[in-house]
């Protein structure tokens, strides 16, 4: 049940593809070295856009819909997004015989087994992550209740399917039928034990967290993806000095602080390298810009402070830079001063 | 590594075939992982932690509040102390007794006192509990697997037409030696000549069923005097009862390592046979087995009976009858073990009577080969 999040690439062959809705196709994988992919488990995807003449591809994390036979066969389901860059227009344009590249399924959203009830909220193609929970829970005959909210009948992947499977253990919420989900109710109604897991936009998440604090139930029971943190920064060159060590470097965009340290001939201590155990944290002696966090192992009070930071993860931008990274000359770089243990 | 469904499935035919071939030269066998398990009688889990071994899975049990039983790795995530050694606190929760790290019932850290977040990698395995039949079971494999329905069937623990009592003995042997034992009961006569033992046993014929995970041994010994302990019984319902009895053991395996004892004498020629038990006393053998490492056990049992059930005193004696009856079991077993670690050389050979116990360890062959874990210990 823990999270796996190695990265293993492979190639894959698309065996099947469906329309499902208008916008959701569902796509069906053979993967050359198939892994079995338990509920809440995802795969990373290289898409090639279209538009690109360099092979430029980007990297898409789509939820597994069902994995059989110990993941020899992977269904996603790809929603094309008004506002694609392209990732989906790719994968909405994929036939039957075409290969891509994909991950052996990574897991950031475990379901445990056991809980005394659960409950499943589904928003829009949030059901990817959340069906192959329901189908799991549904065999173990455990008590558990599938909310399934969405624009229309017609936009909502699966939604028959889903009814004929779980019958009375789904509930659906549909906007044009006049149905809407009240997320204040439904989370008021629930049991102290209840395990939520949740997948949708993030405007119905922030609803159930807030209605979840409100009612003050145990946040280790609400449970929904998390992607750690990527910065408020695009990532920029930057330099990084230990005075008493006499060590002086520069950081590129694809290296982290830590390596560069490392290359460097500092002798660092470190653990997880993803911004999680605080090993690796070194003291901030002078800053030149704005130090962009990317860690989860301080709280917002020390990250606001800034004395320390996690060099595994976190990095330095130019003031004014979010969103975008600035090339500037060398003397223009940001730069921090540190001490390390 | 995997691969495809036809050819896998075809794989574990072949598996099995073989396996049936050496089934004489696994003397001591693995334990399916994707099962039910006796952790503890429901009396022995309480507020204050636990520790015990299932399948060579060291468990920290305990209740939380609402009297929910909950099974998590006996090992902190940090430095893998033991959290058995902590304490539970408010709601489900449990403290590790060495830096005081705080988690819950579903083994996801709630609180780490040295700092001001948590972790989000820092869980202990939590494993799927369900109370039933007097037991705490756990499920040790595929948590996806878990359902309820597969725990083994032992009503007659619970049914209020039934009463009776057991205890747990720590044996010193592989599971599938105490499956053995309890399969072919010609061994009475040798092991347990005081109580229940008598030559009828061997000379009687029984037949043999088996049926989807489950293996069925009826022996009848008509028209013979009652052994010790079943004296004792038929006249606890029929006082001063002298006459000849009819007897049988219906032994129930059902897969991995339970196994329910249908047992009884009734008045010789009144119809038990038939299906007519009334002139008779009928008990139930509930026993079911946990690994606690391959070469350990631990056996739980309980004696039930449906009749005098008002009798606290019958309860008592016929859990301390059986209870030294099985003493004598444990020492064979034990020694048993002893000699087959003592003579890695030496097979085992079967023999007729060891139809039952033959047919176990092929389901159970079937299962470790479905789990890919088919590997002879010894």
């Amino acid at each position: 049940m823990a999270a796996t999040n190695i990265e293993v690439w492979q190639q894959a062959t698309v065996i099947e593809t469906t329309a499902v809705t208008e916008h959701i196709k569902r796509i069906v994988l053979r993967p050359d070295l198939p892994r079995r992919a338990d509920p809440g488990s995802h795969i990373d995807v290289k898409v090639n856009l279209p538009s690109s003449t360099q092979g430029e591809a980007l990297k898409r994390s789509y939820s597994v819909v069902e994995s059989a036979n110990d993941g020899a066969r992977l269904t996603v389901s790809v929603f094309r997004a008004p506002s694609s860059r392209g990732g989906s227009v790719a994968m909405h344009a994929l036939q039957v015989g075409d290969t891509l590249e994909v991950t052996q399924p990574l897991q950031n959203f475990p379901l445990r087994i056991g809980a005394p009830r659960y409950l499943l909220l589904a928003g829009g193609i949030g059901i990817t992550a959340i069906a192959a929970m329901a189908r799991v829970l549904r065999e173990l005959h455990a008590d558990y209740t599938l909310v399934y909210a969405g624009r229309s009948r017609a936009a909502m992947a699966y939604l028959d399917d889903l009814q004929q499977l779980h019958g009375r253990q789904l509930v659906a919420h549909i906007n044009d039928e006049g149905t809407n989900l009240d997320v204040a109710s439904l989370v008021a109604a629930l049991a102290p034990d209840t395990e939520l897991y949740m997948c949708g936009p993030i405007r119905l998440m922030d609803s159930v967290r807030r209605s979840w604090l409100e009612k003050q139930l145990d946040p280790a029971n609400l449970r929904f993806e998390t992607f750690g943190n990527s910065g408020w920064y695009a990532p920029q060159e930057f330099t990084v000095r230990i005075p008493r060590l006499g060590i002086s470097t520069t950081v590129s965009p694809d290296r982290s602080m830590l390596e560069a340290l490392e290359d460097a001939g500092a002798d660092m201590m470190f653990d997880c390298r993803k911004g999680e155990c605080g090993l690796c944290e070194v003291r901030v002696l002078r800053l030149e810009g704005a130090i962009d966090h990317r860690d989860v192992f301080y709280s917002d009070r020390q990250q606001k402070a800034g004395e320390k930071i996690c060099c595994c993860v976190s990095r330095v931008a130019s003031v004014g830079a979010v969103g975008g990274a600035v090339q500037g000359p060398e003397q223009g770089l940001p730069g921090i001063v540190i001490e390390v243990p | 590594m995997s691969i495809a469904p036809a050819v896998e499935s075809t794989s574990v035919q072949t598996t099995s075939r073989t396996s049936n071939a050496s089934s004489t030269t696994n003397k001591v066998l693995g334990y399916p992982l994707n099962a039910w398990y006796v952790a503890a009688w429901d009396y022995e889990v309480t507020r204050k932690p636990m520790s015990r071994r299932i399948a060579d899975r060291p468990l920290a049990l305990y209740r939380a509040e609402d009297g929910r039983a909950v099974a998590l790795a006996d090992a902190c995530w940090h430095r893998l102390a033991p959290l058995s050694l902590g304490k539970t606190l408010a709601g489900d929760q449990i403290q590790c007794p060495y830096h005081g790290i705080i988690y819950n019932s579903a083994g996801r850290c709630v609180s780490m006192p040295a700092q001001e977040t948590i972790n989000p990698s820092a869980t202990v395995p939590s494993f799927p509990v369900v109370e039933r039949y007097r037991y705490v079971w756990v499920w040790l494999g595929d948590a996806t697997k878990a359902d309820p329905e597969l725990i083994p069937d032992m009503w007659q623990m619970t049914d209020p037409a039934w009463a009776g009592d057991g205890l747990t003995i720590p044996v010193n042997c592989n599971f599938q030696l105490v499956l053995d034992n309890l399969m072919d009961l010609t061994h009475e006569e040798f092991v347990h000549g005081s109580s229940i033992g008598q030559e009828e046993l061997s000379e009687s014929d029984f037949v043999v069923t088996h049926e989807g995970n489950t293996v069925t041994v009826t022996r009848w010994m008509l028209d013979i005097d009652a052994p010790p302990f079943w004296r004792k019984n038929i006249r606890d319902k029929f006082p001063g009862y002298e006459g000849k009895v009819d007897r049988w053991q219906i032994i129930h395996f059902e897969s991995p390592s339970t196994i329910c004892i249908d047992v009884g004498v009734a008045k010789a020629g009144t119809g038990a046979p038939d299906g007519d038990r009334s002139q008779g006393v009928n008990g139930y053998v509930m026993n079911t087995i946990s690994p606690e490492t391959v070469k350990t056990s631990h056996y739980f049992w309980a004696f039930m009976r449906n009749y005098r059930l008002e009798s606290q005193l019958i309860t008592t004696q016929l859990r301390d009858g059986v209870s030294r009856v099985f003493k004598e079991d444990e020492d064979m077993l034990e020694a048993q073990q002893a000699a087959i670690d003592a003579n890695p050389d030496y097979e085992f050979y079967n023999l007729n009577i060891d139809a039952g116990g033959m047919w176990v360890r092929r389901l159970i062959e079937r299962q470790l080969a479905a789990e890919g874990r088919l590997v002879p210990f010894a």
